[in-house]
């Protein structure tokens, strides 16, 4: 595989890119859409080509992850937000906030800092993922030796914003 | 070209089976509450005890006018039953029924499963919001709600039991299992059956669709085809659950006298039969009680199970 170049795609590039391109065009509709349940189709949608991408990428548990906790839980608990709310079926008049020119401008300056940094950490690297899936073993393994500490760094920080949101709960009720 | 075949043929197999199932279960169904509750159920079509009774209703609902309600989002309508359905195929496609007996082999199966079937209430949320009717709306809100809070009980019992064998994959928990794993791991089993039962709605966790309250929730507004496609979603999401506990829980094709997949097939249908049982047995439960089952009973039990099968891996 180390003697490919980008300009003879395979099989698997080819539906890489297809994938990639579905989570960018419905990523795409989710910000246009003008009926807010759509929108949150239309991230599962997307949240799913990006699910597609790590399984072509043989990441095959990140895979599993991404549909249990995005698609699984994620999306579904912001649909059920927006039906204990407000969600109208047909066209909303509002859904277009008033400052989409500064999140437009934080949405392309950001993909451009992730572009340039994944071009110039990987721009020429060629990974070989025709082996073995990465297994659930694999990925444990690294998770609890290499990168124990940001895993424990993190989980206090999912600690302290579940008793945040208890607090914040609990404050409001005695209002 | 032979493993294409091969793969084809195993989906072939894997989607006759998830279509055959589910009928099954649902005439031992009307057999079973039939004679539990002193009647004789379906007697007359397919001749010997009705048994082609599941057959006619579902040429009967082929016949039906498919109605969409003025007001409700056409598309997303009809999309929803197929979003409910097909997870629980792919699901099915990575249990394994005996040796070698599986759709397709996946490293983190029991991952797999769990992740896909979540993506099922997509389908019914879908329902309930595009059919434009607050019966329907409120049944997708109290199936959400629900399923939130027996999400968590559900998944835990199957790591324990993943813990215990140091595998996710199907095949390899069974073969690490051993029949003393039925007293350690029990508590992890009967969380996993019940909440389970929970996210499949089936009474008595049945709020969602509840008849009295709300009429059949997110399924109200459906007719004919569409509507039978949701309820071979509850009748496969059952064949799927029993499946799951006889092979995480119960040892799948591990038996008596000789290992084969009809011992898998022999405890998902006992567990299949506990399931009609409890429908015929117990009342409906309401929200609170709904909600004080999972987080103070299930998830503490669930996490002292895998504390213990923690304590019980490593110690060993």
């Amino acid at each position: 595989m180390s003697d490919q170049s980008l300009l003879s795609p395979t099989g698997v590039d080819l539906v890489f890119a297809l994938l990639a391109l579905v989570a960018v065009a419905s990523a795409l509709m989710v910000v246009s859409t003008t009926q807010i349940v759509h929108a949150a189709l239309w991230l599962v949608v997307s949240l799913g080509a990006v699910a597609g991408c790590y399984l072509v990428l043989t990441a095959e548990f990140v895979a599993w992850m991404q549909v249990l906790i995005y698609l699984g839980a994620v999306v579904v608990l912001l649909m059920f937000g927006m039906m204990l709310t407000r969600a109208p079926i047909g066209p909303s008049d509002d859904l277009t906030g008033t400052n989409r020119l500064v999140a437009l401008f934080a949405a392309v300056a950001l993909t451009a800092v992730l572009g340039v940094l994944v071009v110039d950490a990987f721009g020429s690297t060629m990974i070989d993922v025709s082996g073995e899936p990465s297994s659930a073993s694999v990925m444990g393994e690294a998770l609890f030796r290499h990168w124990v500490l940001p895993f424990e760094a993190l989980s206090v920080l999912l600690l302290s914003a579940l008793v945040g949101a208890i607090a914040l709960s609990k404050s409001d009720e005695e209002a | 070209m032979g493993e294409l075949l091969e793969a084809a043929f195993r989906l072939v197999i894997v989607f006759a089976a998830f279509l055959t199932l589910p009928l099954l279960v649902g005439q031992l169904e009307h057999k079973v509450m039939a004679h539990m509750q002193s009647r004789m159920g379906p007697m007359y079509a397919g001749g010997f005890h009705g048994w082609a009774q599941l057959v006619a209703d579902g040429v009967k609902f082929a016949q039906k006018e498919e109605v969409v309600p003025a007001a409700a989002d056409r598309t997303v309508f009809r999309l929803a039953p197929a979003l409910a359905l097909i997870p629980y195929f792919v699901a099915m496609v990575a249990i394994p029924v005996g040796p070698g007996l599986v759709g397709r082999d996946i490293d983190a199966g029991v991952f797999f499963v769990l992740a896909v079937m979540g993506v099922g209430v997509i389908g019914t949320l879908m329902a309930g919001w595009a059919s434009a009717n607050k019966y329907s709306l409120l049944g997708a809100v109290r199936q959400v709600s629900q399923l939130m809070a027996y999400e968590l009980p559900f998944v835990l019992a199957a790591a324990s039991v993943a813990m215990a064998a140091g595998s996710l994959g199907f095949t390899d928990i069974v073969d690490a299992w051993e029949p003393w794993w039925l007293i350690w791991q029990l508590p992890a089993a009967v969380v996993f059956f019940v909440a389970g039962l929970a996210e499949l709605n089936r009474p008595p966790f049945d709020m969602p669709v509840a008849d009295a309250e709300i009429i059949f929730g997110p399924y109200t507004e459906y007719t004919g085809l569409r509507f039978a496609l949701f309820l071979l979603a509850e009748y496969a999401g059952i064949v799927l659950l029993c499946l799951l506990t006889s092979v995480l829980f119960l040892g799948g094709w591990h038996g008596p006298f000789v290992d084969s997949w009809v011992w898998t097939f022999a405890k998902a249908g006992v567990l299949a039969f506990v399931v009609i049982w409890l429908r015929v047995s117990y009342p409906r439960l309401r929200a609170d009680q709904l909600q004080k089952l999972a987080w103070q009973i299930l998830i503490p039990v669930a996490l002292a199970q895998l504390l213990l099968t923690g304590v019980v891996t490593v110690a060993w």
